[in-house]
């Protein structure tokens, strides 16, 4: 603004001031729905929960659903493999010990951390309801009873999870993650 | 610097409205000029009515017609009926709404993050934008000055078509076709939809033709423009900073001109 | 870089000597935004800023559009309406997107009157005309096949119709059209490429806009005195201009900034009214809309395309010496696209040697017939060929060429210009210097174009 002269120098500094700065204020107004747009659209975001019906789903298999693009394994398991599950002493596992259950953070692995409450609030372990991706390398792990341990093995890289989805021997890190769910009657799942 | 200012605006004006083609189409008929709670700069959609027309879009419309570009969870969210959740999964469950399934290759119950059905008629148009695919008023001479002041008219052409018919009948290849004042052409295969009863409002309205015939409307003008209100919203936030920022570069233009229109002044004598 | 005596960027510091040696784009960037420009410029000279906004607009929000644009003929339709609906504030920014088309081309015709009023394509600026038209030419094609994309009814018909204009031409005609559309009518492949294209052209005309500017910065720009900036000395020229920066950008940026106050208006609050209806139904290759309407900024040209039908005289005369080869629908698109090609020519076809419409009393008059007959093309374009309409269109588009090949020559032969400013400093401080506000001289004084 070398051109400019006389005149009062502080009121014009302010208005130069308050124009750029408004000025600023509006394009920066302009910005945000310019990048707000990349975020999950409201279908997305709908979709980000979803009703399971597991009324249908016998003693001793398994339903897999696709859930934010990743399968969900909806276990309703046997008594012996509840039993199996439960029996393990969290001293044992080794390579992880966590819960990894989101309903139920910061707690150790034990089988009763892991399984689901039914609608009418009792750990039964009857339901394991987990994400169906190895936490090596995020291939889907098989399940009927493979593996090792009688729950799921990972063909990838050879990692054995337990009836619990635990992680008990291969190159995988973590237990298979448990995501928000919880049943919202009697056979209704709500998952996310 | 403001009259030149104003003409060169006029002259963009003008462009702006010669520029509104669209009104020599449509050849509509008569189309009343209703009043509906969401016009004006202030206006919002009556949520109220919303419901009510969203029952008579239920109960009458939806035997033909369909909306297959609204999500059934929209009717949950906020500028619309606004319906709860529980609400909008117990709506699927009492209208059996039912959606083909790719992968299962089959017909299963709908969720809330499926569409409306779309027609169950060939003939029947889908009903999703139908209040902004019609117009109601134009002109005068295609000029588009009309819109302008009464807007243009899509729901106003809902409304009146279900309210103007004639009683008469014709009979054309086969097909009845019933007069109707508001129709292009003054017959229409749509038999008279509604009559006076024809639903049972649940907030104990009184349901007149006209009422069921403005408030469906009502609710198409939302399944067609969901945001409506956030539109508006945004056009006057838009409006506001950008006439602050107008005064302030105004004043800024004013004082950074101030000395060199000063010199001018001083050396306006023609000797040089 | 404009010819005009100036002061040149001067690196300083040790580090803007060493980036300077490398890369003179401080210097570069300086010359361009420093450059002197007329001081006595007026409310038209902001246009230009308008179309450089208007653009950068239309590719950021085109761009995004994109992120969410399923281009299938199956699914465009419905990915639109998931933009208006699903996606975070898409509702708004498709609306930007069109509404702000309209507003490029309200700001280019502006432009373009304003230099066809003060001569701004004579020597030496033919360049930047001509490049000027091109740029208008490669708006009018992306914005075409933008219309096309939302895959509505007008946006179907619209395609066939155009695409249809090169079917009139003799012989190779057939071919051309089927090359373009892909197939024999339009389709799926005619959607893909119109999207790659549409998406490709913003950016040649990117392009062309920075050739725009080199070519009037080496020029210099036009005022409305037609008269020449004095380059004899440095003294002379910085009496007669002002850098670009801060005293244009801040004019400019205010009036951009009431500009799109109107343009919000429109997009929040009537944000269909220069759309067609018709659009909102899904393109149905059965069923044709009872009126094929382009969208506004088409008209004037789409009014020149309908005049010429098979009964006007100079038709059946060229139908007949061409053996039946000229038809009128072929007629029709030479026509249409001669329009714009005699505006191109403008700079060779005025023959007068003052340049500014201001000191030209009988051409003052014919340029606003002009600017009328403009919007009465516009108008009668968008009502339907019966009745008095061909005849209004036929007349308005005699008018169109009589302007620039007979009025335009004939001029600057018979017209006797009133005196003109002898410098742009003169007309300045005539403007300026008195409290008024009418002017010094009869010369300098405001003139119906302002």
């Amino acid at each position: 603004m070398a051109h400019v002269e006389n005149g009062s120098e502080t009121r014009r500094n302010f208005l130069y001031i308050a124009t750029a700065g408004f000025g600023t204020v509006t394009a920066g107004a302009a910005v945000w729905p310019l990048v707000d747009q990349m975020n999950p659209s409201a279908d997305v975001q709908a979709a980000s929960q979803i009703r399971v019906d597991v009324s249908d789903v016998p003693v001793g298999t398994q339903l897999t659903v696709l859930f934010l693009g990743k399968p969900v394994f909806i276990r309703h398991r046997t008594e012996e493999e509840i039993a199996d599950a439960r029996s393990v002493d969290v001293a044992d596992l080794t390579i992880d010990a966590m819960s990894r259950n989101e309903n139920n953070p910061d707690t150790d692995a034990s089988d009763e951390n892991r399984s689901m409450i039914d609608f009418s609030g009792n750990n039964t372990g009857e339901w394991l309801l987990m994400e169906g991706v190895c936490t090596h390398l995020g291939c889907v792990p098989i399940g009927e009873g493979a593996g090792d341990f009688g729950g799921w093995f990972c063909p990838c890289h050879g990692s054995h999870y337990d009836t619990s989805g635990r992680i008990r021997r291969g190159p995988a890190p973590e237990n298979l993650p448990i995501p928000l769910a919880e049943f919202v009657d009697e056979t209704t799942i709500l998952l996310g | 610097m403001f009259a030149k200012l104003a003409k060169s605006t006029l002259v963009a004006a003008a462009m702006t409205v010669a520029a509104a083609p669209a009104f020599a189409a449509g050849g509509a008929g008569y189309v009343e000029n209703y009043n509906f709670s969401w016009q004006g700069p202030f206006g919002r959609f009556d949520q109220n009515q919303l419901q009510r027309g969203l029952q008579v879009y239920t109960e009458v419309c939806a035997g033909c017609h369909g909306l297959q570009y609204v999500p059934l969870r929209t009717l949950a969210d906020e500028g619309g009926p606004g319906l709860t959740e529980d609400e909008v999964r117990a709506y699927i469950d009492q209208n059996f709404i039912e959606v083909w399934d790719d992968d299962l290759q089959d017909w299963r119950t709908a969720t809330p993050n499926d569409h409306f059905p779309g027609s169950m008629l060939e003939n029947a148009p889908d009903l999703s934008l139908m209040a902004k695919a019609r117009t109601g008023f134009s002109g005068p001479y295609g000029l588009g000055i009309t819109p302008l002041f009464n807007g243009l008219g899509g729901p106003e052409y809902i409304a009146s078509l279900l309210t103007h018919y004639t009683g008469t009948e014709r009979e054309e290849f086969g097909a009845v076709l019933y007069g109707n004042e508001t129709f292009s052409g003054g017959y229409i295969a749509m038999a008279p939809p509604l009559w006076d009863d024809a639903v049972e409002y649940n907030d104990g309205t009184e349901a007149t033709v006209e009422q069921m015939a403005l408030d469906v409307s009502a609710f198409l003008m939302w399944t067609a423009e969901p945001h409506l209100m956030a539109r508006k919203q945004m056009g006057f936030t838009a409006i506001i900073m950008l006439g602050i920022l107008s005064v302030l570069l105004y004043l800024t233009n004013k004082q950074l001109w101030a000395p060199v229109k000063a010199r001018a002044k001083g050396e306006s004598s023609p000797a040089e | 870089m404009s010819g005009i005596p100036h002061d040149h960027y001067e690196p300083k510091a040790n580090w803007e000597k060493g980036l300077a040696k490398r890369l003179p784009i401080v210097g570069l960037i300086y010359d361009t935004i420093m450059i002197p420009t007329p001081k006595n410029l007026n409310w038209m000279w902001i246009w230009g800023i308008v179309l450089t906004f208007c653009l950068v607009m239309q590719i950021i929000t085109g761009v995004i559009l994109v992120m969410h644009y399923t281009p299938h003929v199956d699914m465009a339709f419905a990915s639109v309406e998931h933009i208006m609906r699903n996606v975070n504030g898409g509702w708004a920014i498709r609306y930007i997107h069109q509404n702000g088309a309209s507003l490029f081309f309200v700001a280019v015709y502006l432009h373009i009157f304003r230099g066809l009023y003060y001569g701004s394509y004579k020597a030496p600026r033919e360049i930047t005309w001509i490049i000027g038209m091109l740029i208008y030419v490669l708006m009018m094609g992306t914005a075409f096949m933008g219309y096309v994309l939302p895959w509505g009814q007008m946006s179907f018909w619209g395609a066939t119709v155009i695409t249809g204009l090169f079917g009139a031409i003799p012989f190779i005609g057939e071919g051309i059209q089927t090359w373009l559309l892909g197939g024999p009518a339009v389709d799926n492949a005619t959607l893909n490429r119109f999207l790659s294209l549409h998406y490709l052209l913003p950016f040649v005309i990117l392009g062309m806009v920075v050739l725009h500017i080199w070519a009037f910065h080496t020029t210099g720009n036009n005022n409305p005195t037609g008269v020449e900036v004095r380059r004899t000395s440095k003294k002379e020229a910085e009496a007669d201009t002002l850098p670009f920066w801060p005293y244009f950008v801040i004019k400019d940026l205010f009036a951009l900034a009431v500009i799109l106050v109107a343009f919000f208006a429109i997009v929040g609050f009537m944000p269909n009214y220069l759309g067609h209806p018709d659009n909102y139904i899904e393109a149905n290759p059965m069923v044709t809309p009872a009126h094929i309407v382009p969208e506004w900024y088409f008209l004037p040209f789409y009014a020149v395309l309908r005049a010429f039908d098979s009964e006007v005289w100079i038709v059946i005369f060229f139908n007949f010496i061409s053996g039946g080869i000229i038809d009128a629908a072929f007629f029709g698109v030479v026509a249409m696209f001669g329009a714009i090609v005699v505006m191109a020519l403008a700079p060779w076809l005025d023959t007068s040697s003052v340049r500014s419409g201001r000191y030209r009393p009988m051409f003052k008059w014919w340029f606003w017939l002009f600017i009328v007959n403009f919007f009465v093309l516009m108008w009668v374009g968008a009502r339907p060929a019966e009745g008095i309409y061909p005849y209004i269109a036929l007349i308005g588009s005699a008018y169109w060429f009589a302007y620039f090949l007979v009025i335009l020559p004939l001029l600057g032969v018979i017209e006797k210009p009133l005196p003109q400013p002898e410098t742009i400093e003169e007309d300045f401080n005539a403007h300026y210097g008195k409290d008024d506000g009418t002017g010094g001289s009869s010369a300098a004084a405001p003139t119906p174009a302002e």
